[in-house]
């Protein structure tokens, strides 16, 4: 159980049996009047956000939140199956709870999916995926002048810029948080 | 974290600080006040509803220098300032540092339309020994010109909030409507005195002549930030035990820290003669002198830092 004063950017709690967690935290409170805890709160599920206040008097419950690795198998439909290697169970998860991840998912890859209260909710990649450049135009060899980057396609199907050397087949190494290229992979 | 790149940065606002507490002193000096220095540990601290003590070694920290300071009054000194630390336990924010400077002054023979004089006095004074003719915050300029802004708590909350002051207190939105609606709009262009609170927040204030609904209290607003609570002290023993009382209930009611009550500062009440005192935040004013968004800026250290 928490109580207001634990209340900071980061946690998360659960609300109306829904996991939430604080984006934005402010104490406020009058010289002799009580203290006040304005929060903007996103639901970890829907991705709503909404503003509250709380009292010092308030109590909350701990978001029951854990994450497991697992392996990424396949998407079927608008649903992407993972598997869990010890236990071999599969979950699912949907276009929306994926997000952004499915332009650096590859077969096999492993994730850590977010569990709430045991069912899963979401996931997270690796901070850096290595992906091969599946449709890229041709290098013009000397040309220096057309700008420094170019968009090529990742075999995910994803578009990204990246230097006009990048050649069809290479592979690159892409930073997942911000979704750009970092460096070329040898080999 | 770079330490003595983060400290060396905050010189300049250390610097204004200084000269900003400097110039509080250097005001109450050239106007006949004695300076005092009383206990920060004490065995009990006035109960209050909404503020919490810190526990050092069986007696607290103290949240005001308060009580010690009007039992000086009591025994017949007149002009009385300090600048002191004062402690409220889980008070950390933006605005809210749970050690903070605060400057406490009092004045026999006064009530709290005089001290709202004075305190104007004294902010347009330790601002022009700054060179300052306007506080800063958010970008917006305060002029310190005469004519500052008064008006009854009653008004702001009929102008600014969307329920009345008696709505408010009969839903027990107060303090959530008066930080939400109503402070931001205070003392935006010039400061401004927030006066006659609710007889229900009168804390240690003395109850309005004529009208038993306020009391004689008042808090100063400059860019939204309240900056300094004063009133015309309540004098009557009988009452303030009662009030003092309520508190220890409702403190008891979220299982807070229990005070003895304080006895000699009760006892020595009988003998104050009519006076009024103010407390004002120097950490805040200071904020408002280099236009820093928060109070951490004007410090050399809080607590996280440490």
């Amino acid at each position: 159980m928490y109580t207001a004063s634990d209340l900071r950017k980061g946690l998360r709690l659960k609300i109306d049996n829904e996991p939430y967690v604080i984006i934005e935290f402010n104490f406020v409170k009058p010289g002799k009047g009580q203290a006040l805890y304005r929060t903007k709160l996103k639901n970890m599920v829907t991705g709503a956000q909404f503003e509250r206040t709380f009292r010092s008097v308030d109590t909350f419950e701990p978001a029951d939140l854990r994450e497991k690795k697992m392996q990424y198998l396949y998407k079927e439909e608008d649903k992407y199956c993972f598997m869990d290697n010890e236990t071999y169970e599969q979950v699912y998860l949907t276009e929306d709870q994926v997000g952004d991840a499915k332009n650096f998912m590859t077969d096999n890859i492993e994730v850590e999916i977010l569990l709430f209260e045991d069912k899963p909710i979401g996931l997270s990649l690796p901070n850096f995926v290595e992906l091969v450049v599946t449709e890229a135009e041709p290098w013009a060899k000397g040309d220096t002048v057309s700008g420094t980057t170019k968009p090529v396609k990742v075999e995910t199907g994803y578009t990204i810029q990246v230097p006009t050397f990048i050649t069809e087949g290479e592979k690159i190494r892409i930073d997942t948080r911000t979704g750009e290229y970092l460096t070329r992979v040898k080999g | 974290m770079d330490y003595h790149f983060y400290l060396a940065r905050k010189s300049q606002a250390l610097r204004v600080r200084a000269r900003l507490t400097q110039s509080l002193r250097a005001y109450f000096i050239s106007h006949d006040f004695l300076e005092v220095e009383t206990p920060l540990r004490i065995p009990s601290p006035a109960p209050e509803e909404h503020i919490e003590a810190f526990p050092a070694d069986g007696w607290f920290l103290q949240t005001s220098p308060e009580l010690c300071m009007k039992r000086l009054l009591a025994a017949g000194y007149q002009r009385l300032f300090q600048i002191c630390k004062c402690f409220r336990k889980a008070e950390r924010g933006r605005l809210h540092l749970p050690e903070f400077t605060m400057l406490e002054w009092y004045v026999a023979g006064f009530d709290y339309q005089k001290l709202m004089d004075q305190c104007e006095d004294l902010i347009r004074f330790a601002a022009q020994a700054l060179g300052l003719q306007n506080l800063k915050t958010s970008g917006r300029d305060i002029a310190l010109a005469p004519g500052w802004q008064r008006m009854t708590v009653a008004e702001a909350f009929a102008k600014y909030a969307p329920v009345s002051v008696e709505e408010a207190l009969a839903q027990n939105r107060f303090d959530e409507l008066l930080v939400g609606y109503v402070e931001p709009r205070l003392g935006v262009e010039k400061p401004t005195f927030l006066h006659d609170y609710p007889a229900s927040l009168a804390a240690l204030a003395r109850i309005k002549d004529g009208d038993p609904s306020v009391c004689e209290r008042f808090e100063l607003y400059i860019g939204g930030l309240e900056i300094v609570n004063g009133f015309s002290e309540l004098t009557d023993a009988a009452e303030q035990r009662n009030r003092f009382g309520e508190a220890l209930k409702k403190r008891a009611g979220k299982r807070w820290a229990s005070y003895d009550m304080p006895e000699k500062f009760l006892q020595s009440l009988d003998a104050l003669a009519p006076c009024a005192g103010a407390a004002l935040g120097v950490d805040r004013l200071a904020m408002l002198c280099v236009s820093a968004d928060k109070i951490d800026d004007v410090v050399a250290f809080t607590p996280e830092d440490l």
